[in-house]
């Protein structure tokens, strides 16, 4: 070394002071995370705007949800092949302007639930006497999810029951009871799915419903002859279910067509939701896919053509479980927010934010979840956008956690050394160790991340009091006693239903839309409103299905901060009619129905 | 029978020369060229980088850094090779969606082999050193490469192909070959004595992680032994201590159990050649 003593002393000192950069930058992280603390509900009010209460007992919902037991040759991954089912979705069902709850449930005879909103804070399971609770029998697979429509324009949500095993139809006899249409229907006799979403796809005002397969439709997952069922690659796999889209010929009828209208993968979809990217007046489809890449399936009027790769959302293959779209800037765009998986030292995907970049001929996206600090939120499922402290910018929850088991044994060695592995060895549930109690990813914190309007997001959770610590899979959003707040309802696998109430600073103006279509679907799914306030803007849409197996209230929540000031809200329909609506007040729930 | 008469081809053993001359110990752009043409396989068929960028940002600070101390402390411009490899390892090995673990951990595998040298030879595979160290102090930010490419067995042949050939013609191939046996061997023994399945065990090195460990670090000239059977040795003990580190589910295990036995190794023969030279000088 021809350099002289002083030199290599300060270098020996810079390379302790790299070594040492790990340890500072997590000392910060750490730092930043304590002085997240819990905050009574005063000191979060004040400081966040808002307070979430659990209240699921006072509510009267003890709902624990049962997780399925499939095959016995699958016995020792039994808790990651049977790791999902627990889910929630918000709908009307009875039109007595007051959001119930639907509940699945996933082991063999295990009852779903249909909570009935009682008006005074409590709600009352009625899912046996409308015939909606027994529908896990055997031999007829178990539910995974639900999504409700009224496919037959009768102004009453249908239901459409996802399951592993045989999907089910209900159509909604006035909210007086349920009468299950399947086998008229025309759906197939078996779909291991986990999403589904109702949408008009080619505008014809009858919603339509796109199913995404999981695990293949071949396998009956309680009587397999091959333990070979599991995906062929943990990034690259397509071996998973097919896709199905139901074309509504009317009468209560369908047609499957995906692969005429362009929609054909066997990629594992976990979550799908639709929105109409481009201001085409079509409505595109997104699927985050676990295994592998993401798919955007852009709607030509009808038909459908594949662009994940070319608007930069299909090329990094991840584990996709969550679908949402937020105009999260207030610029009248959907942002996408697709959740995977982060483990701290074993595997770091990072979640999505795919937010469409300006001035590009034609839509491209660019991931901003790190920038706007919302990309590790551990083993990641459903979340949902929702301005929770009704300051005009769209917030997000996302609930996580995969397997909760023993606190202190892991099974991520093993998970990861199976996962890296060669197809023929991943692709067989007999070559992957055992269980055996282990956790993976399991007792996580949740993530209650607040818009600051500035393109930051903060995590909150803790301090606003979201702290539960279950095995999180799908959250749903709505104003459950129409008190102008967003409330939080998460469905925990082999875990409670939780009801976070919430309390917003009332100085937070807000005000609601429940829209009906008239030559548009009647449930009005698709249809977009941009309110203009203040000098802002934002847009939101009725969603037939989104996040992971969840659905939102169909009623639109704006919230709008301090003297807000309403120019007027612009209503674009699924026909492509446009509607203005001006004179209107904050604090106040408007019903619109779709001029004829 | 009649006699053949060859007329002698000139171009021919022109042309053999000139491959022979390629794939020789000789040519220090060997390696990089393999690297290289694994990174690009891997990237053009599946997408294996968090991104180009910052596979880029790696090659780059590796690059700059030794350029730097090179010039500093041996007053010289290097050879690039080694930088690179040391680049593209840390590119393709290190996952994080963050840009700063990239360049730290390039930055910290080329300063390693300034900084921490014994009798003027640096002790620690430089990527190795700078992962492990990375894996073990920056366990939020940043995992290991742990996917497959792709779902086909082909494109994972060629690279053993292609590996293997490479390796053999820079006549280190007995390293790789050792330590994939013993990995093997040690893979039925765990599984003999934690009863999970055999081909949970041998799952790794069916991945490309172990093709760049095997290929690329295990068999880094500047920082094995130098008598063939120390190297079979050497890389027998880091097999060896991979397993015991394996059984207690160590998930880097490889890095770690290189990052230990490696230098121990190097100081091993250190040891015995300063004995052997004073002995010598004691009998002059």
């Amino acid at each position: 070394m021809k350099a002289n003593l002083g030199a290599r002393i300060l270098l020996a000192f810079f390379f302790v002071g790299l070594l040492a950069t790990p340890l500072v930058i997590s000392k910060i992280s750490a730092r930043r995370e304590e002085a997240q603390a819990k905050l009574d509900e005063s000191q979060a009010l004040a400081r966040y705007g808002f307070h979430l209460q659990e209240v699921s007992q006072q509510a009267g919902v003890r709902f624990i949800h049962q997780a399925p037991t499939l095959d016995a040759k699958l016995a020792g991954i039994m808790p990651e092949v049977s790791s999902m089912g627990a889910s929630v979705s918000i709908v009307d069902f009875d039109r007595d302007g007051w959001p119930d709850m639907y509940l699945t449930n996933s082991a063999t005879g295990s009852q779903n639930h249909l909570y009935r909103n009682m008006h005074d804070g409590t709600f009352q399971d009625v899912a046996g006497q409308m015939g909606l609770a027994d529908v896990n029998q055997a031999g007829t697979g178990v539910s995974m999810g639900a999504v409700w429509g009224d496919y037959d324009n009768d102004g009453y949500e249908d239901l459409f029951l996802i399951k592993w095993g045989k999907p089910e139809l209900f159509h909604n006899d006035q909210g007086r009871g349920f009468t299950r249409v399947t086998e008229a229907s025309g759906l197939p006799p078996w779909i291991n799915a986990n999403t589904a979403v109702w949408f008009d796809y080619d505008g014809d005002g009858l919603l339509d419903l796109f199913v995404g397969g999981y695990y293949s439709e071949k396998l009956d997952l309680w009587h397999l002859n091959t333990t070979r069922m599991m995906p062929e690659s943990f990034e690259y796999a397509k071996n998973g279910g097919r896709k199905f889209l139901f074309h509504n010929l009317g009468h209560g009828r369908f047609e499957e067509v995906s692969e005429k209208a362009g929609i054909k993968s066997n990629r594992w979809a976990l979550a799908a939701s639709t929105a109409d990217l481009r201001g085409t007046g079509h409505p595109d489809l997104f699927i985050a896919n676990d295994y592998g890449v993401s798919e955007l399936f852009l709607n030509e009027g009808g038909h459908f053509h594949e662009a994940g790769e070319a608007t930069g959302v299909g090329f990094a293959p991840k584990s996709g479980m969550n679908v949402a779209y937020g105009d999260i800037l207030n610029q009248g765009k959907y942002a996408i927010y697709v959740s995977n998986i982060s483990q701290d030292g074993v595997l770091i995907q990072g979640n999505n934010l795919w937010v469409p970049r300006e001035g590009e001929a034609s839509l491209k996206y660019e991931n901003l979840a790190r920038d706007m600090g919302v990309e590790l939120g551990g083993w990641s499922f459903g979340a949902q956008f929702g301005d929770l402290n009704n300051d005009g910018n769209l917030d997000l929850y996302l609930t996580n956690g995969y397997i909760s088991l023993s606190r202190t044994k892991s099974y991520w060695y093993d998970f990861s050394r199976v996962a890296g592995g060669n197809s023929k060895i991943i692709a067989d549930a007999a070559d992957w160790p055992a269980f055996d109690g282990r956790s993976l990813s399991g007792y996580q914190q949740k993530k209650v991340w607040i818009n600051d309007g500035a393109a930051k997001f903060i995590d909150v959770a803790q301090a606003v009091g979201a702290t539960d610590t279950y095995d999180g899979r799908s959250v749903a959003l709505g104003d459950l006693w129409n008190r102008g707040v967003l409330d939080v309802l998460v469905a925990n696998q082999r875990g409670p239903l939780l009801i976070y109430r919430n309390t917003v600073n009332p100085e937070n103006q807000w005000v609601e839309f429940a829209l009906e279509g008239a030559k548009s679907n009647r449930s009005a799914i698709g249809a977009q409103v941009t309110l203009y306030w203040n000098g802002r803007q934002q847009v939101q849409q009725v969603s037939g299905g989104s996040g992971f197996a969840a659905q939102n209230d169909r009623r639109l929540h704006f919230g709008l901060g301090k003297n807000a000031q309403i120019e007027k809200a612009l209503i674009r329909w699924p026909s492509g009619k446009v509607q203005v609506v001006e004179n209107l007040v904050p604090g106040k729930f408007y019903n619109v129905r779709e001029a004829e | 029978m009649s006699h053949q008469v060859r007329i002698p081809d000139t171009a021919q053993p022109v042309k053999f020369e000139a491959w022979k001359r390629f794939f020789s110990p000789a040519n220090r752009y060997l390696s990089p060229l393999l690297i290289t043409l694994v990174l690009l396989v891997g990237q053009l068929s599946y997408g294996i980088l968090e991104s180009y960028t910052r596979t880029l940002l790696a090659i780059g600070v590796s690059l700059v850094a030794e350029l730097i101390l090179a010039r500093i402390f041996f007053g010289h411009w290097p050879n690039l090779a080694s930088a690179y490899i040391t680049g593209i390892s840390v590119g393709i090995l290190v996952r994080s969606p963050a840009f700063w673990p990239y360049a730290l951990c390039a930055l910290i595998s080329i300063t390693s082999k300034y900084v921490l040298r014994v009798h003027g030879r640096h002790i620690w595979n430089p990527s190795n050193f700078g992962i492990s160290v990375l894996f073990f102090l920056a366990s939020g930010a940043v995992a290991g490469l742990s996917i497959q490419w792709g779902n086909f067995v082909w494109p994972m042949i060629v690279i053993w192909v292609l590996g293997s050939v490479i390796i053999w013609r820079l006549r280190r191939f007995h390293i790789s070959a050792t330590y994939v046996v013993s990995f093997l061997a040690f893979a039925f023994l765990r599984s003999w004595i934690t009863g999970d399945p055999w081909q949970s065990e041998i799952s790794p090195i069916t991945g490309p992680m172990y093709q760049l460990f095997i290929f690329f670090m295990i068999t880094d000239p500047k920082t094995t032994v130098r008598s063939k059977t120390g190297q079979c040795l050497v890389v027998f003990a880091v097999a060896a201590v991979e397993m015991l580190l394996r059984l207690h589910q160590v998930v880097y295990a490889p890095f770690y159990a290189l990052f230990l036995v490696g230098p121990a190794a190097m100081l091993l023969e250190m040891w015995k050649d300063s004995r052997r030279a004073r002995l010598l000088v004691a009998h002059a």
